[in-house]
């Protein structure tokens, strides 16, 4: 990790002013998502004080394990990633498609669902979840068929990036090439350090928010300082994968004994699938109202995990955990590179602590790839 | 910023049933037309294509389309019952409505056929996605070499539409032939796997396409023949069933590998998902 | 929960307004209560179905023949056990209604230990008047069941969902996610792995919509096990996370003790065969 300090014009936001961000995205017209605190975890929910961000809250974070505690002195991102943060806001855990109504003769009349997509600010955006959103962009929004809910929330989102500075034990972000520094992506990004925030544009909606901003110029010591404290943070991950593309070396081996020892592990419980930041399954159903006259056909996020994913007439065609979890790591890490050109994970580690056993993605990737 | 408004890749369009044929007991043919002319008139669809047919307030099932794209007026759909969505479609009659999205995926490769020997090898009700492209290929039939159809059949009961066989059997330069695991009385053909009605027939390899479909692993026995006879990899052709649920590449449902059925497929060269293609559970 | 064909092929589809009967076997009368709570769709539904017995609604014909009968209940008296035999020969399709009636219920406790006339006398001042039988079975034990519906109790959505579905000649969608699943497309957080409490979601079959980890509460497996379920892998878990044997053994022998895959986990629990990991 070299960030070279030179070449960013970033500007000094003192700690105390940092209502002020909030306030100007308000008067732009966003509703504010940011981090808070939320049994027992940080999550994203709406903010609008200041206040309401961790101040002092950092986390640790293990294989199956996840617990917040208040040591971090007056910082309000002094912490790694929780369950989710971008992919809900975008991708909708459950929502409407199209509806559909019949009439006494038989006659259809399907009627597209119209996505409200409110401008949104979200602060606190890491390395890490600028990647996924890429990949869930490449995914939703820029294919020949592009999800309208998806596109229409996209475009009303303005992004504030924090760099990372406390990555958990889980993390991996390094070794994927996507953080703890973010590069592009954003509309703001911000580098906590004691005494305030830098702040750099990356869009020019960015620079328009920031010109309304109180700051001055950042000293070259500022600068110095938050850039040793992600570099610090890179140097601190402790997990990495074995390679950036390990396709051709996992679909070689898919009948590696270690799928039948994972599977003795795996819960099957579609977690790590759900916190994963690009996981885009999905699944469709209707919803009748009860007198007949009206259905609602919706979607709802699957996993490969369940039986339904791999559902044709006469059964599933990955019936067992050995089969779902191969499809998952080999998706994940495999496939990607021949959907969208690099491989699906971006080293949040969520997938690690999120698992109720702890299985350890960086451990079984090994393990499957080693000679 | 987009200034127009993003249109929706998931909306069904209401079509009525001109005519329901019943093939068999579990088998029905729907003919279609979407209640809104323009909308029929400016459908376009290539043989191996399929649609999702969606049941109101039940589901959606992903179901090959079967007329022929120029000379049919309607859109057929041959369905069998499996379950509970086809199951409901099944209790439809002339003039019910449904909704109708599509055509999805890549069909067979119709310029490629053209001057070539065509082999096609079916199995069982599987062979739904080829009755497109043989009609396309009888009704242009000096377009192309000889077409041999090999029909496979588990039980001699589940052979269909005998007469449209009959038909193509009588057009020139056009072989049909059927098997059956379980024969009968009154099957006069082979009984056995599909494959074995290989050593009845010439091939000449470097000059003919193969275009499969029908059970996974009746058609890898098929590919394991063809190879074995010299065919390449690239003129091995077959049309895959996976789940396709929501057909725009998107739900992730139908992926073989880092393909997305739906869209990359259903129709895929062997030589482009070789490694992976019948390998259980993948 | 295996789904069946619907009552078509025997005397055809049900068509105009299908008559119902909402049965009562040993049980709490909750899975009844769904009907009940259901407020303006209540009154929807008694427009779409012709409700002939319903005792805890007031409508009494319990040898009514019925297009639906639901059943809620297990089997645990000789009269119950003549009962259910009735009602299906009086229905054409019979759908099953919650823990009990899918998998005996708590009360099926009593088929573990054979203790059932201990715990009689223990409990009842005067047992001699009190004829029951040793076990507490499922409704499917005893007759062909077309459609089951979990939960402990089922909730209102399910079955208005399986009666519309009915009503349009189809089988309702079967759900077969775990709990956790429902748990994050609801946006909880994971009290096990945030909080280190035993919970059940991972080996549980959905429906409730996570109801209790929404309120931080760990999922106590009200809805069964779910299919592809791991519960050896739960079990390490539990143990793992400080769970006595006898504690784990309950967590699978509660409500849902008589489906098979928690009848035998919590066998194994009890004997501490999840303790290796």
């Amino acid at each position: 990790m070299d960030i070279d300090v030179s070449v960013r014009e970033s500007r000094f936001l003192p700690s105390a002013d940092l209502q002020n961000l909030l306030d100007v995205l308000t008067e732009a017209g966003y509703e504010c998502i940011g981090p808070r605190v939320r049994d027992g975890a940080i999550v994203y929910e709406p903010v609008t004080r200041a206040a309401e961000l961790p101040y002092g809250i950092t986390d640790s974070q293990g294989p199956g394990e996840y617990r917040l505690r208040a040591d971090a002195g007056g910082r309000c991102f002094a912490w790694a990633n929780g369950p989710q943060a971008l992919k809900p806001l975008l991708f909708a855990p459950q929502e409407s498609l199209w509806m559909v109504s019949r009439d006494a003769q038989g006659r259809l009349a399907f009627i597209p669902a119209q996505t409200l997509a409110r401008p949104i600010a979200v602060l606190g955006v890491r390395a890490c979840d600028l990647a996924a959103l890429r990949l869930q962009d490449a995914h939703f929004r820029d294919g020949p068929r592009p999800d309208p809910a998806y596109g229409a929330r996209r475009d009303a989102l303005f992004l504030i990036a924090v760099h990372c500075t406390h990555p958990a034990a889980t993390c991996f972000c390094v070794s994927t090439g996507d953080g703890p520094h973010a590069d592009s992506g954003y509309d703001l990004a911000l580098s906590e350090i004691d005494e305030g925030f830098l702040v750099e544009a990356g869009s020019v909606a960015g620079g328009v928010i920031l010109r309304r901003l109180p700051t001055v110029e950042a000293t070259t010591r500022q600068r110095e300082t938050a850039a040793g404290e992600i570099e610090a943070g890179a140097r601190a991950q402790q997990r990495a994968l074995p390679g950036t593309d390990l396709r051709d070396t996992l679909f070689e081996r898919l009948e590696h004994p270690r799928w039948e020892e994972v599977a003795q592990r795996c819960l099957s419980c579609t977690n790590c699938t759900s916190v994963c930041p690009t996981c885009f399954c999905y699944s469709e159903h209707d919803a009748p109202r009860l007198d007949g006259g009206e259905s609602a056909h919706y979607r709802q996020w699957d996993s490969c995990f369940t039986i339904g994913h791999s559902y044709i007439h006469g059964g599933a065609v990955r019936g067992g955990t050995r089969e779902r979890y191969r499809q998952w790591l080999t998706h994940k890490l495999g496939g990607w590179h021949d959907q969208y050109g690099r491989s699906g994970c971006v080293g949040c580690g969520r997938c690690i602590t999120w698992c109720p056993v702890g299985i350890d993605i960086t451990e079984e990737t090994r393990a499957i790839c080693a000679d | 910023m987009r200034t127009e408004p993003w249109s929706n890749p998931h909306l069904p369009q209401e079509a009525e049933i001109v005519e329901r044929i019943d093939e068999s007991d579990r088998v029905f043919t729907l003919k279609l037309r979407f209640t809104d002319s323009t909308q029929h008139d400016a459908y376009r669809f290539a043989p191996g294509q399929f649609n999702m047919l969606y049941l109101y307030g039940v589901g959606e099932v992903p179901i090959s389309i079967v007329s022929d794209p120029e000379h049919d007026e309607l859109l057929d759909h041959t369905i069998r019952r499996v379950g509970r969505v086809t199951d409901g479609i099944a209790a439809l009659k002339t003039g019910d409505r449904l909704g109708v999205r599509g055509p999805y995926g890549r069909g067979w490769p119709l310029r490629e056929l053209e001057g070539k020997d065509v082999l096609i090898v079916t199995g069982g009700l599987g062979c739904a996605p080829s009755v497109s492209v043989i009609q396309y290929m009888m009704r242009r039939r000096a377009r192309f070499g000889t077409v041999t159809i090999l029909q496979g059949v588990k039980h001699y009961h589940d052979l269909l539409w005998r007469a449209r066989y009959e038909e193509w059997a009588h057009t020139p330069r056009t072989r049909v032939m059927f098997s059956a695991d379980t024969g009968g009385p009154l099957w006069p053909w082979h009984v056995g796997p599909v494959t074995g009605l290989f050593e009845h027939i010439d091939l000449e390899p470097g000059s003919t396409l193969a275009l499969l479909c029908g059970p996974e692993g009746m058609m890898a026995a098929t590919v394991r023949a063809l190879r074995g006879l010299g065919l390449a990899d690239s003129a091995i052709w077959l049309s895959l069933e996976r789940s396709m649920h929501c057909a725009v590449g998107q739900c992730g449902h139908c992926q073989l590998g880092g393909k997305f059925v739906c869209k990359d497929g259903p129709v895929f060269a062997y030589s482009d998902i070789a490694p992976l293609f019948s390998e259980k559970g993948l | 929960m295996d789904a069946k064909p619907l009552p078509k092929s025997d005397d055809g589809p049900v068509t105009g307004r299908p008559t119902v009967a909402v049965h009562k076997f040993t049980s709490c009368d909750g899975c009844q209560l769904a009907f009940l709570n259901l407020g303006d769709d209540l009154l929807t539904l008694a427009g779409l179905v012709d409700i002939r017995h319903f005792a805890e609604a007031g409508m009494v014909d319990p040898e009514a023949q019925v297009d639906i009968a639901f059943v809620e209940g297990s089997i645990t008296t000789p009269d119950e056990y003549e009962r259910i035999r009735r009602i299906r020969a009086s229905s054409r399709f019979l759908v099953a209604l919650g823990a009990c009636a899918t998998a005996g219920g708590l009360q099926a406790l009593r088929n573990l230990n054979g203790l059932t006339q201990e715990w009689m006398a223990g409990i009842y001042a005067t047992p001699a008047y009190i004829r029951t039988l040793e076990t507490s079975t499922a409704i499917s034990t005893h007759v062909k069941v077309d459609l089951e519906l979990w939960g402990c109790p089922v909730n209102g959505r399910q079955v208005l969902g399986a009666v519309r579905a009915l009503l349009f000649g189809v089988l309702p969608e079967r759900e077969h996610d775990k709990v956790c699943l429902e748990c994050k497309r609801e946006r909880a957080v994971c009290v096990m792995v945030a909080r280190g409490i035993p919970c059940m979601g991972p080996v549980t079959l959905s429906g409730c919509g996570a109801l209790c980890p929404r309120f931080g509460r760990d999922c106590y497996a009200c809805y069964g096990p779910a299919e592809n379920a791991n519960t050896a892998a739960l079990g390490r878990r539990l143990a793992g996370l400080g769970l006595p044997p006898e504690a784990a053994a309950h967590r699978f022998h509660f409500i849902n003790n008589g489906a098979p895959a928690f009848l035998e986990a919590g066998r194994r629990a009890a004997e501490g065969g999840f303790d290796d990991g």
